[in-house]
Parts: C-alpha cells; sequence; structure tokens
C-alpha cells in the first residue's frame, strides 16, 4: 500500500514536471520527445487508476503515434533546421 | 573550372551542403554566386520597408500588447480557479456520486444482463451509449478527409521546385528502409504488434480493450511495417481505394446498426441478436461487429495520417 502512494507520488510529480518542461524547452524536438514520456507516464498512472483499457490507449496514440506525427509536422517545417542554421550563424560571427 | 570554384566558394559561405551534389548532382537548379547575392540584396531591399513600418505598427499598438499580456494571465488565473474549484468539489476517489449513482447502478447491476458484455465499458460505449463512438468514428474519417484534401500529393497539384527537390533527396538519405536493423526488428516485433492488437480488437467485450485501442496498435504496426520495409511493402495489398472502401463499409454499418438509437434512446430496442455465453469471443450480440468496424476505421485513419504527412498520399496514389 505505502509502496503504491510512493510510486504515485513520484509519478504525478514527474507529470508535472514534464508538463512544464514541454512549455519551457528551447527546442521543438526536445519538446515533442518530452510530450511522448509525458504520454507513458499517464499510461502507468491510467494502469494503477485500474483502467488498463485507457492505459492501451494512451500507449498506442499519446506515446506512439502521436509523437510521430508531430516529428513528421517538424521536419515538414523544417523547423530543426533553420534553428541549426541559425545557431551556425551565430557561430560564424561571433 | 570557375563552376567548381563557385561551388567550393559556396559551401565555405555555409550556403549549400556539399551532399547535395554528391546524392543528386543533375537535378540540382544551379544558381551562380552572383545571383544568389542579387537576389539576397533584392530581398533585404524589399524587406527593409517593411520592417519599419512593423517598428511603427509595433509602437502604435504597445498599449494593447501591455493590456493583452495582462488579459490573458488574468483569464489563465481565473480559468485555474475554476478548475480547481470543481476538482475540490468532485466526489472523492473512489466514492460513488450522489448526482449520477442511479446511471452507474443501473449500468453495474443490469450492464451484463443487457448487454451480454463482461467489460462494462464495452457495454457501455458500444450499446448503451453508441452514438457517442458512432460520433468518434465520424470524426477521425472527417479527420482523415481534411488532412487528404490538404496535404495530398498527385499529378494535379504536384509542383517541383528546389525545396521539394531538397526535399526528396533528403528523404532518399534518411530512409531507413529496407535497413537490416529495422527488417531484423520488424521481424520480431510486427507479428506480436498484429496479434496483439487483433487480439484486443476481439476481445474488447470481455478484457480491457476494444475498437478504439485494438485499431490504434494495428494503425501502429503498420507504421512501423512501412517504415522498417519501405511503403511500396504496404502499398502491395493496402491503397487508397481499399482505405476509403473500408472506411465507408464500416461507417455505414455502424450507421444503420445503431444510428437508430439517436430516436429512440440510449437502449436501443430489441435486435433479436443472441447475446451469447458472458465470455466467450462471439457474445455481445452487436458489439463485437461494432468493435471491429471502429478498430478498422481507426487503423485506417492512423496510417492514412502517417502516410499523408510522410509522403503525400495513401498506396503511392
Amino acid at each position: 500500500m505505502e509502496l503504491t502512494v510512493v510510486l504515485r507520488t513520484i509519478l504525478l510529480v514527474t507529470l508535472i514536471v514534464c508538463a512544464i518542461a514541454v512549455n519551457l524547452s528551447k527546442s521543438l524536438l526536445q519538446s515533442v520527445i518530452i510530450f511522448m514520456s509525458y504520454s507513458s507516464i499517464m499510461c502507468l498512472l491510467w494502469i494503477l487508476m485500474e483502467s488498463p483499457d485507457l492505459a492501451i490507449t494512451e500507449a498506442a496514440v499519446g506515446a506512439g503515434i502521436s509523437g510521430t506525427l508531430f516529428l513528421m509536422t517538424l521536419k515538414k517545417l523544417r523547423a530543426e533546421d533553420r534553428r541549426d542554421e541559425a545557431e551556425g550563424e551565430e557561430g560564424q560571427t561571433s | 573550372m570557375s563552376r567548381f570554384k563557385d561551388r567550393f566558394m559556396r559551401w565555405l559561405d555555409g550556403d549549400t551542403d556539399v551532399m547535395n551534389y554528391v546524392m543528386d548532382s543533375t537535378r540540382t537548379p544551379y544558381l551562380s554566386r552572383e545571383s544568389l547575392k542579387e537576389k539576397a540584396a533584392a530581398k533585404r531591399q524589399e524587406f527593409a520597408g517593411r520592417s519599419r513600418t512593423k517598428d511603427v505598427v509595433r509602437a502604435e499598438t504597445k498599449g494593447f500588447y501591455a493590456l493583452y499580456n495582462v488579459i490573458a494571465v488574468i483569464s489563465c488565473i481565473a480559468l485555474i480557479g475554476v478548475l480547481l474549484f470543481t476538482v475540490a468539489n468532485l466526489p472523492e476517489y473512489g466514492q460513488e456520486n450522489p448526482r449520477t449513482v442511479e446511471v452507474v447502478s443501473r449500468y453495474v447491476e443490469k450492464g451484463l444482463e443487457e448487454t451480454g458484455a463482461v467489460n462494462i465499458v464495452a457495454g457501455m460505449i458500444l450499446d448503451y451509449r453508441a452514438f457517442d463512438t458512432l460520433g468518434e468514428s465520424h470524426v477521425l474519417f472527417t479527420a482523415l478527409i481534411c488532412v487528404l484534401i490538404l496535404l495530398r500529393i498527385d499529378a494535379k497539384n504536384m509542383r517541383v521546385g528546389y525545396e521539394d527537390y531538397y526535399t526528396i533527396r533528403e528523404d532518399a538519405y534518411f530512409d531507413v528502409s529496407g535497413d537490416a536493423i529495422m527488417r531484423g526488428v520488424g521481424l520480431v516485433i510486427l507479428p506480436s504488434v498484429f496479434l496483439f492488437g487483433i487480439y484486443i480488437l476481439l476481445n474488447g467485450q470481455n478484457g480491457p480493450g476494444g475498437g478504439f485501442s485494438g485499431g490504434a496498435i494495428i494503425g501502429a504496426g503498420l507504421i512501423l511495417y512501412s517504415t522498417a520495409y519501405g511503403f511500396a511493402a504496404v502499398d502491395r495489398f493496402y491503397t487508397l481505394k481499399l482505405s476509403m472502401v473500408i472506411t465507408f463499409i464500416s461507417l455505414t454499418f455502424y450507421s444503420f446498426a445503431k444510428g437508430y438509437v439517436f430516436f429512440t434512446g440510449a437502449n436501443g430496442i430489441e435486435n433479436g441478436i443472441p447475446k451469447g455465453i458472458p465470455g466467450a469471443i462471439l457474445s455481445g450480440g452487436l458489439i463485437l461487429p461494432l468493435d471491429i468496424a471502429v478498430g478498422l476505421v481507426v487503423a485506417c485513419t492512423m496510417y492514412g495520417f502517417y502516410s499523408l504527412f510522410k509522403r503525400g498520399s495513401i498506396g503511392g496514389a
């Protein structure tokens, strides 16, 4: 019983940290990866809340497919490329 | 020779990547260094006027932006307050809510008898509240159609410019399909992924899972299959037409089977389909076929999203 409470507390704290880190991280790629880890933690929490069907869906959709779609969108927008180019230019001038 | 030197100088400037010429030297539109400089100067001139007006606009709307920030913060705090107030007034976790206790007790006590599903959640979402799931499936289909309209590349709207050549080269360079590691991992993982998805799809009335989860897992399996073995492998059996036929048949079946509940209410009418032995695969009356219909729609939508995002088409057409 005690162990479950400890585990749940750790997971909830990590969940909040992840939710804040998604907004604060500078790189969009990092944001997507943190978002996927958020979904994985949420999946564990669904299991602790005794709803395994939601956990399955969260693992497949939240951590898998939506993350993939975010990555594809980043690639389409070349968001990461542009950031790297900008950093490269700064590096050259300084 | 001067062309080579020009290219080298452009590489030194950081304008271009050497790999571009290695991967595809024939189709790259060649732009000399001078013309690029002229273009950049023209662009700078074009934007010089604009940025000044932008500054003017920003100065004029400075008060508005300050007000905007204040209002945004206030509305956020208000929303947080409302949500926290609601959460504080919710019944305690695991306790029964006195306002909805009638519905819950009806579902828990009579659910198995009336729907034939051991998993009460499946009985709720596909029998009592089947119109919710009907709407959800149609929302997924509409989303797929919208993505298809926006992202589909076919003969009519194909527009190959410099950017597209860059994309094609890059895709070819970073394509991992056919890679030994990917194929090996796919060989081990894919059968269990598909089997697990089908198990969840067919076992929705008896255990956790059901149409949406099973369909999502099968869709993820298709995505993994196309990543490991290339889109050509999936195109052999999965085309746009097949995807549309599957989606159409599933949604039509669902609509005919459960569309009437919009008029009769959540209890529906007696359909005479045998409920079967609770716990068996063939039990729960209409729940299993509806699960399969929802699962097929979800799988088609998930793979369709991925395929359209990745290459702008489903099944190579």
